[in-house]
């Protein structure tokens, strides 16, 4: 028998389901049913015309929860793919985010410089506001929102990671 | 020419006829009164009426595992629905396929707490392998064929349609038959890798100490996998243990059986697969009951993991061997290879096996000691077997002592015989699953083992059998206790039995006279036999109150927290080996 592993990993996986009433319902509920991880969870629909959406969920646990997780998803109905693109082949993560920084004076001035360090775009601004939306891995969003801090910060959302693999095939 | 117009209601019944539906049990109420109206028009398919909504869940169960067929259930919304939830998460656990309709109001009502409205799918969700709102009539006959195919393919279980009042009512054209459905996205694999399944075959080959661990996959998988697997074993010359769902899936009176292993399995069961060099697990989940603690569990074995479900392998235990598929598929294909390559276990290293084992068995775990003219529990169920086991019974139980001991004392050749509430343990099963048994096989001997705490938990169920005279034997083995909570008392907590106690029973012969059945009592060992002779050939359905030693417990047992290699043999073994601090979180 082989040892039993604890150390626990972060993986990203795409999962490709009907697009049909509850089935966001059923992969939440098996996380939360199960009591697995979700660090991180998107969906939309991906292809209308064949009714498909993708979710794209970070999850963590050890080698073996995390197989559990990933024949778990397998194994409800409307799923159609799941693909762990953390260890299939390499992949790209995004996420974008919007944050709003509010203030005057040289904090504002501090703001507007870190964001284009960043390359943060300004998508809405006042006299005493600006809200930034940037896009790039999570911890680069991170870093940005932690500088933002003491320069006004009132208000961050983000939608969480989307990934897709690298190279011609698709998933 | 105008084609041809259906209700809602209309559609559901034609899928029902079109899937081979014979038979539906269920209970009427407000949201699917279109769907009773519609099969008041008809006579293909017969309702049984249950008098609870739990009841029809556990008597289609019932039907399902002692047929092979879907069981079908029917009920209306809101508490209809909620009735049957602990129905439904049963069959999940045990993997049996089942559809239930629940009626549902109208889909303008939806979402506005009408009366008798409850979120049905949200409530299902998490107890059924998949379920369904029907919001459009148009979609209706796809989905009662896409949810047939759900129940039936891959891991089988049970699967919930709900159907707003306004869909059963409204009127369409649209009617597809079974093979114009085929589903977008579920195809379970069913034949297991060809490299894996040589890897399997050389691996047994090569055994010394190889053990075979059968589970209600097997039996799922249909007559054939036991044909095949039962074949499969006698040629190896392997011994055989099953799980509680197994029982039947390998002959139970063959001499390569050892019996079923667990936690009050047997203990040349239990040892043989402490002891195990190869085990061969075909269609069993490692579920808790079986490992005892995952870390003294089999501990030198090389493990072959055979099933249809890849998230049942290394959920638990962690395999060195797994094959996705269907049992009965792959068992045929091993043994095609065993039998083409002229595969053998070298006899001699067998031969010192089986001595190992014979040495195990010697102990006779299951022995007894009937003395005086109270009846011991095991001995009721023992004399019940024997005296109806030409008969080939389907058996049914309720959960508890009488279960283990039932599971003990019986011995099943064929499968399809036993129905027991495995995974969710469900006071109250056996009576209803009676009744979907005996209805199922109008002329056979369908027993009931049974105690008088789960009894009374679907006792309600009498009015059914009443009501088409069901020939079911109920036996209830009374001992006046709530037998394994007193039992778990005693072993975890200091013999203090909070509530564990069976007060107030009824008289259960004035109770089965109420509803017109039979009613028997035996108290005395002598009298035993005779009155359960009487049982037996009684035509009619029968409620059979054996009262039994109150005190005795069953065994053997791995206690929690422990080990195959450190089962209990009896009481004089329960205060030598205390229980661990870890064992006694575990349920």
């Amino acid at each position: 028998m082989a040892p039993i592993e604890t150390n626990t990993e972060s993986r990203t996986i795409a999962v490709l389901v009907d697009n049909e009433p509850g089935v966001l319902a059923r992969v939440i509920g098996l996380f939360s049913g199960r009591g697995y991880n979700i660090e991180s969870l998107t969906v939309t629909e991906v292809d209308v015309a064949h009714g498909l959406s993708r979710i794209t969920v970070v999850t963590s646990g050890t080698a073996q929860i995390l197989e559990q997780i990933k024949a778990q998803l397998g194994r409800l109905v409307p799923v159609h793919r799941v693909r762990d693109l953390s260890i299939e082949g390499s992949s790209v993560e995004r996420e974008l985010a919007l944050i709003k920084v509010a203030g005057a004076g040289d904090k504002r001035v501090e703001a507007l410089r870190i964001a284009d360090i960043f390359r943060a775009r300004v998508v809405d601004s006042s006299h005493d506001h600006f809200v930034f939306e940037m896009t790039g891995k999570s911890d680069k969003l991170d870093v940005f929102v932690d500088l933002m801090q003491p320069l006004g910060l009132i208000d961050v959302s983000r939608t969480g990671v989307v990934a897709i693999s690298r190279g011609p095939k698709a998933l | 020419m105008a084609t041809e117009q259906f209700t809602g209601a209309e559609i559901v019944i034609k899928a029902l006829k079109d899937q081979g539906v014979d038979t539906v049990f269920g209970y009427p109420g407000g949201a699917v009164l279109p769907i009773y109206d519609a099969i008041f028009k008809q006579n293909d398919i017969k309702h049984i009426l249950v008098r609870q909504e739990g009841g029809a869940v556990h008597a289609a169960e019932g039907y399902a595992r002692s047929t092979g067929k879907v069981g079908v259930v029917l009920v209306t919304s809101g508490p209809g629905a909620t009735n049957a939830v602990t129905g439904l998460t049963d069959a999940l656990l045990d993997s049996i396929p089942l559809i239930c309709l629940t009626g549902q109001v109208p889909t303008h009502l939806i979402g506005n707490d009408a009366f008798q409205e409850a979120d049905t799918t949200g409530i299902t969700r998490p107890c059924t392998k998949h379920n369904y709102l029907v919001r459009d009539i148009e979609n209706l006959s796809r989905t009662m064929h896409e949810a047939f195919y759900v129940a039936q393919n891959g891991r089988p279980g049970p699967v919930v349609i709900d159907l707003p009042k306004d869909v059963q009512q409204g009127k369409s054209e649209t009617y597809l038959a079974p093979e114009e459905v085929k589903h977008r996205s579920y195809r379970p694999k069913v034949n297991g890798e060809q490299e894996h399944i040589k890897e399997a075959v050389e691996l047994i080959a090569n055994a010394k100490r190889p053990l075979f661990y059968v589970g209600g996959g097997v039996i799922n998988s249909g007559d054939h996998a036991s044909e095949v697997l039962t074949e499969l074993v006698r040629l190896t010359g392997a011994p055989c243990t099953t799980t509680l769902m197994g029982l039947g899936a390998y002959p139970g009176t063959d001499k390569q059986f050892v019996g079923m292993l667990g936690m009050h399995g047997t203990y040349e069961a239990n040892l043989a697969m402490y002891n195990c060099d190869v085990m061969i697990n075909i269609g069993a989940r490692f579920d808790d009951r079986i490992t005892g603690v995952i870390s003294k569990f089999s501990p030198g074995s090389k493990k072959i993991h055979i099933d249809i479900d890849a998230s049942s392998i290394n959920k638990n235990v962690m395999v060195d061997l797994p094959i996705v598929g269907d049992a009965g598929r792959v068992v045929e294909e091993m043994l095609r290879l065993w039998k083409e390559e002229k595969r053998s276990i070298e006899s001699r290293a067998l031969k010192v096996w089986w001595n190992e084992i014979k040495e195990w068995r010697s102990k006779d775990c299951l022995g007894y000691s009937q003395e005086d003219s109270i009846i011991k529990p095991q001995h009721a169920i023992k004399r019940l077997y024997e005296l109806t086991k030409d008969r080939k019974p389907y058996v049914t139980t309720e959960v508890g002592q009488h279960q283990m001991w039932a599971a003990q004392y019986f011995h099943f050749d064929e499968p399809k015989k036993w129905m027991t509430s495995g995974g969710l343990g469900t006071m109250g099963y056996g009576l209803p699953a009676a009744v979907g048994a005996q209805i199922a096989h109008h002329d056979d001997l369908v027993i009931d083992v049974s105690g008088e705490a789960s009894f009374m938990m679907n006792m309600q169920e009498l009015g059914t059998i009443a009501q088409y005279n069901l020939p079911v034997k109920i036996f209830i083995v009374n001992n006046q206790w709530m037998g394994m909570v007193r039992q778990w008392q005693q072993l975890l907590h200091g013999n203090r039995h909070s509530e564990s106690y069976s007060d107030a029973l009824p008289d259960f012969v004035k109770l089965a006279e109420s509803f017109g059945l039979v009613g028997m009592r035996c108290e005395k060992a002598e009298d035993l036999d005779r009155m359960l002779q009487e049982m037996i050939d009684c035509p009619h359905p029968v409620l059979f109150d054996c009262r039994v030693a109150k005190e005795e417990n069953c065994y053997p047992m791995i206690p929690s927290g422990a080990g195959h290699n450190e089962m209990l043999l009896g009481p004089e073994d329960v205060a030598e080996k205390p229980i661990s601090e870890e064992g006694m979180v575990l349920v």
